[in-house]
């Protein structure tokens, strides 16, 4: 079946960030959308390890140990960047300040909890990191993620199974098969990808859906 | 308390010298529970900690905790990475607790108290203080202010404010005026030592998705 692929996914993300908008970008997928953001906004990606104004890898040879992201690779700062201490990064993050961060997702539900810090294994060691202070702190919260697993369970549920990393958090939602909105009267959905009907999308997802599709000049607003 | 963020801002000396110090049973404070063999694993591997605060022990190279975990040979108290930070800082700040929306409705709120402020849900954090704050900065002068470089600076400010008795280690010690005053980033009030070592830091390897 024809579906978006990651980097098709997180150039459709990279549409949604305005100019001006300051942006974390989570671990893992989501890193991917700084690859796609138009060159022509400028845009504020901040990383919860200290920095604000971040910029993409250094070339080969020039890392510095003292420059790294959340996922401790190494980075660079664009101009007029700014580091801080730890408190501060998360003041930005708790207090409100981001416009957008971008997660990745085991599950999200129909009520907008988030599920993408646990598997909820007995014998996995947990760890959170910065994840629920994003989930509850950005203005507004995207998730990315492919819509099924690769049983070909849909990660859009009714109710979450995995342990939750916020509830009733999450705004929009970017997947290989379409886009979707959590609205209070459940997942709306806004683009389906080319070629793929209403009904056999809603046949994928199992979790009940209306079709809203946005319009063009407005995909900018959620 | 130990500073760094992976090993980015880590007093890889300092904890050498804890463990040549021979003290054990210790509660380490740290956002990771260390990488490969130096440093915070180093330390774990030498058997000295009892259990540690963190928020993120899991990464690709955390064999030393993960094998200390699985074996019930370590106590781990998993915290969101805001609320660690913002504990430190409270600790550090006189505040006797606070209420944060991190976490709330999830299973690392449970047992805790809550209470809705303005229709939103807070959970209740209480303050984590410290006796000793391991830490690097880049410079700091003999009464103890400090500037640091790029993201190693991390926790390093909020836990110096956090302890009884803050250790830095800087790659140099400068004369008192030598620091802007304008810039610089922890005052000399919250620093007790300042030891002068001169090594460049190290990078982690790439860390998986999580």
């Amino acid at each position: 079946m024809k579906r978006f692929t990651r980097d098709q996914m997180a150039a459709r993300v990279a549409r949604d960030i305005p100019e001006g908008a300051y942006v974390n970008l989570g671990i893992g997928l989501p890193t991917m959308v700084a690859n796609h953001l138009p060159k022509e906004r400028e845009i504020f990606l901040h990383s919860e390890n200290g920095l604000l104004g971040m910029g993409p890898a250094p070339a080969a040879g020039a890392e510095d140990p003292d420059l790294i992201n959340a996922g401790k690779q190494p980075v660079t700062l664009l101009i007029g960047g700014a580091y801080f201490h730890h408190a501060d990064s998360f003041a930005m993050m708790r207090g409100g300040h981001l416009d957008i961060c971008v997660l990745g997702a085991f599950q999200v539900s129909a009520k907008g909890d988030l599920a993408n810090w646990h598997t909820g294994a007995p014998d996995a060691i947990p760890a959170v990191g910065g994840a629920m202070d994003l989930a509850i702190g950005a203005k507004k919260v995207y998730v990315m993620m492919e819509l099924l697993t690769k049983q070909g369970e849909s990660k859009l549920v009714a109710e979450c199974s995995y342990p939750v990393t916020g509830v009733n958090c999450v705004n929009r939602v970017f997947t290989d098969h379409g886009v979707f909105d959590v609205t209070p009267n459940g997942f709306v959905v806004r683009e389906i990808i080319e070629g793929l009907s209403f009904d056999e999308l809603q046949k994928l997802a199992q979790v009940p859906l209306t079709f809203e599709p946005l319009e063009a000049a407005s995909t900018l607003e959620a | 308390m130990i500073g760094g963020f992976g090993t980015a801002g880590m007093p890889s000396e300092l904890i050498d010298a804890l463990i040549q110090h021979g003290a054990r049973d210790l509660t380490i404070v740290n956002n990771n529970a260390g990488n490969a063999d130096i440093g915070l694993a180093a330390l774990l591997k030498a058997k000295r900690v009892r259990k540690i605060i963190c928020s993120f022990p899991r990464q690709t190279d955390s064999y030393v905790f993960d094998a200390l975990y699985h074996a019930g040979e370590i106590e781990l108290e998993l915290v969101p990475q805001g609320n660690l930070a913002e504990r430190i800082r409270a600790a550090g700040a006189g505040i006797g607790a606070f209420f944060t929306p991190t976490a709330y409705g999830t299973p690392l709120a449970e047992g805790k108290e809550t209470r809705v402020i303005n229709g939103r849900g807070y959970v209740l954090e209480y303050p984590i203080a410290a006796d000793f704050a391991l830490i690097k900065a880049e410079k700091g002068d003999r009464w103890g202010n400090l500037v640091y470089r790029k993201t190693a600076r991390n926790f390093g400010p909020i836990m110096a404010s956090a302890a009884k008795c803050a250790i830095a280690q800087v790659r140099k010690v400068v004369a008192l005026g030598e620091l802007d005053p304008e810039a610089i980033v922890t005052p000399g009030i919250f620093v007790q030592r300042v030891v002068e070592i001169d090594v460049p830091g190290q990078l982690s390897p790439p860390q998986a998705a999580a």
